[in-house]
């Protein structure tokens, strides 16, 4: 496909008359375009007012970048999950989702049965672990070697199962998370910037410092550590990893309960913000455009896509949003990755696709 | 010992060909189509008629829909409920435009607006494949479920923001709306099916179904051969909406009611589609009807069923086991048989013919 830029293209522009009517063409656009940036306009209102009421209103502005920023980081979290099971398995882990919610509520529910806080974070790992065992025996072991689609159906059933589980032992209602218990801090800063006031979450800048040294952490671990370059092998190749005697079942466990681990992390911090709920599966929903923005493949990847994904969404809706009706938040980041995707099919930071025959 | 070819001989190129080249199996197919029109309308009551069948009909239409595009031409889809969004719509929209033209005109009708939106959103798939494109899909999911909310003219400007299916009869008898009665709804619904699937078993056993399969196989290769992979892809894309978008309109029309109409086409029913496509066969149109059957009425069985055998389960809890089990299950077939139904009722096919011989 990409070689029909390389054509050339026959010079249409030649024939006196194709040219005259692109003229003719251009000076009509232009005239109804100058009509239409008249302050009542469409045009107007697509391309002038929101960068005026960004230039007017700066503190406003920097707000809904903050916004964006801090929802971006938690889509990153989420799709720094997908990134790590799908480089080392290549299994499009569609449960990530719900093991995030699975771990904030198993973490929630444990508190309430009376455990101490920090304990019940402990044992919250373990029920990680053990799924990451579950899941890598049941599922991935007897499905090994067959096609990414069955392999993301499966994950499909993990995810039924994992709601059908939660709800019985949780129950389906939304449960308040032990922010306070874990030390995490509450209230706001309100910043005097730009002539205005901009409010940070505390919580927020709690979230994005907590999740910048996770993301270090997992850099550092699979950089600098056996396990780590053991993982980076087989997220390379299989075969090749097999073959030189690493443990493809070992592999899966470790890196199921890394994106566990990684779950409960997101779970804390989005229940912090919110409710713990099953709603959180639809949230995780949002973070695919990140994905296929970043490049499945990509730990980096998935922290810009993150980013530009929230800033591009909480813009979005803030400033264009009104004009079509509101609450384009739901497929908005869907359109930007998509616009993304149409030039570089494997995303910002993907591996470069080569096809062979 | 009597499923079997013997003495059942080809003399044309055509009978060599036929989808059903063994006499046992148009037997069955006859047998089969005889119990769908005389068989269940007798014997089924009214609920058994409107909470499963029609379910199953409409359900088997879409994933037929469904496995054109990822069956057939190997591009995963994740937004056939926006699509059968689409045909409701546009059914809606067309009827109380045009009261005078029979509904089921327009239900078809409906399916050609579905197909066109199903081309635009399946334009990506010429530069982005596999997994990339399946979130991409998202984004028709997300954009359409959002219309349907927000664009007031789609609903004609209620102020319940809710389609109402108004009645409309054929040859006298009403067929939609709240007067018609389950068995001639469920009769429309099966004339619908068995045609369309009539239509869509010829379209993927001639030249169209040949390019899908050879851009699923490998899409490189089938241009090198000549394939225009523009003209594949986007047919694909266009048959696959045109079959949800007619199953949305059924679905809307003959089972729900317009009622729910802003809610139901939501991910969570583009999921279960792809579910019945995968459990029941990529590739295979009895798979779809195999793959509907299961995923359909499996909540309904166990909803039921498990009283019955003496589980005493309340409503919330009978949810929480269905959706385990349901998830359990379908880990259970992708390990046991990752081909589907399709590939079952083949190998089941295959002992029948050799028996009471192992080969």
């Amino acid at each position: 496909m990409s070689d029909v830029a390389a054509r050339p293209a026959p010079n249409l522009l030649a024939k006196g008359w194709v040219k005259s009517g692109l003229i003719f063409i251009a000076v009509v656009a232009a005239a109804i375009l100058g009509a239409q940036f008249d302050d009542s306009g469409t045009l107007y209102k697509v391309f002038i007012d929101p960068f005026q009421q960004m230039v007017q209103a700066p503190d406003l502005l920097a707000q809904t970048i903050w916004e964006g920023l801090v929802s971006g980081v938690l889509y990153a979290l989420i799709a720094l999950g997908f990134v790590l099971i799908f480089k080392a398995s290549g299994v499009f882990n569609f449960a990530q989702g719900i093991m995030v919610v699975f771990a904030a509520l198993t973490l929630v529910g444990l508190y309430e049965k009376g455990v101490p806080a920090f304990l019940a974070v402990i044992l919250t790992l373990g029920v990680m672990f053990v799924l990451a065992v579950t899941i890598e025996r049941v599922v991935l072991r007897p499905l090994v070697n067959q096609p990414d689609i069955i392999l993301f159906m499966a994950t499909f059933g993990i995810t039924y199962f994992l709601i059908g589980f939660g709800e019985a032992l949780f129950g389906g209602s939304p449960k308040q998370m032990i922010a306070d218990q874990l030390w995490l801090p509450k209230g706001a800063i309100d910043l005097k910037l730009f002539g205005g006031l901009v409010s940070l979450q505390k919580i927020d800048i709690a979230a994005a410092v907590i999740a910048s040294i996770m993301i270090a952490a997992l850099a550092a671990f699979f950089q600098y550590t056996r396990i780590g370059r053991a993982l980076r092998a087989v997220a390379d190749s299989h075969k090749a990893a097999l073959s030189v005697g690493i443990s493809l079942n070992q592999i899966w466990v470790i890196v199921w309960f890394t994106a566990g681990i990684v779950a409960l992390i997101t779970g804390i911090m989005w229940g912090a913000r919110s409710d713990v709920s099953f709603a959180l599966e639809i949230v995780a929903l949002k973070a695919l455009p990140v994905l296929i923005l970043g490049g499945f493949t990509s730990i980096p990847g998935a922290i810009v896509g993150g980013l530009i994904i929230g800033i591009g969404e909480k813009m979005g809706e803030f400033y264009w949003g009104p004009l079509i009706g509101g609450g384009i938040e739901s497929w908005l980041a869907y359109f930007i990755a998509l616009g993304f995707l149409l030039f570089r099919p494997q995303g910002l930071f993907g591996d470069k696709i080569i096809e062979r025959i | 010992m009597f499923y079997r070819e013997a003495g059942q001989f080809k003399s044309t190129y055509s009978a060599d060909m036929a989808v059903f080249p063994l006499r046992q199996d148009r037997i069955g197919i006859a047998v089969i189509l005889a119990l769908a029109f005389i068989g269940v309308p007798l014997i089924g009551n009214d609920f058994f008629i409107s909470s499963v069948m029609i379910p199953f009909l409409v359900f088997s239409l879409a994933a037929i829909g469904l496995n054109i595009l990822t069956g057939y031409t190997g591009l995963i889809s994740l937004g056939t409920a926006a699509f059968m969004g689409v045909g409701a719509y546009a059914a809606y929209k067309l009827t109380t435009a045009f009261p005078g033209i029979n509904i089921i005109v327009l239900v078809l009708v409906s399916g050609l607006f579905s197909a066109a939106i199903g081309v635009l959103f399946g334009l990506p798939s010429l530069r982005i494949k596999g997994f990339y494109l399946a979130v991409a899909t998202l984004a028709a999911q997300f954009f359409l479920q959002w219309a349907f909310v927000r664009v007031p003219w789609l609903f004609n400007y209620n102020a319940s923001g809710a389609i109402e299916v108004p009645q409309r009869t054929l040859f006298g008898f009403p067929i939609t709306g709240a007067s018609a009665s389950p068995e001639t709804r469920y009769f429309v619904c099966l004339v619908l099916v068995v045609g369309l699937t009539w239509f869509a078993s010829n379209l993927v056993h001639g030249k169209l179904g040949r390019s899908w399969m050879a851009v699923r196989d490998m899409d490189i290769a089938a241009e090198l051969m000549g394939i225009k992979l523009l003209n594949a892809k986007l047919t694909a894309f266009a048959v696959s909406s045109f079959y949800a978008g007619v199953a949305g309109a059924m679905m809307i029309f003959f089972w729900y009611g317009g009622g729910e109409a802003a809610d139901v086409f939501n991910i969570r029913l583009s999921f279960n589609i792809l579910f019945m496509v995968i459990i029941g066969g990529l590739g295979s149109l009895i798979g779809s009807f195999f793959g509907a059957a299961f995923i359909a009425s499996l909540p309904t069985i166990l909803k039921f069923g498990l009283p019955a055998l003496g589980v005493p389960l309340s409503g919330a809890a009978a949810e929480h086991v269905t959706f385990m089990l349901v998830g359990a299950l379908i880990i259970t077939f992708l390990i046991v048989e990752p081909h589907g139904l399709a590939r079952l009722w083949q190998i089941g096919k295959q002992k029948l013919r050799t028996w009471p011989f192992p080969y």
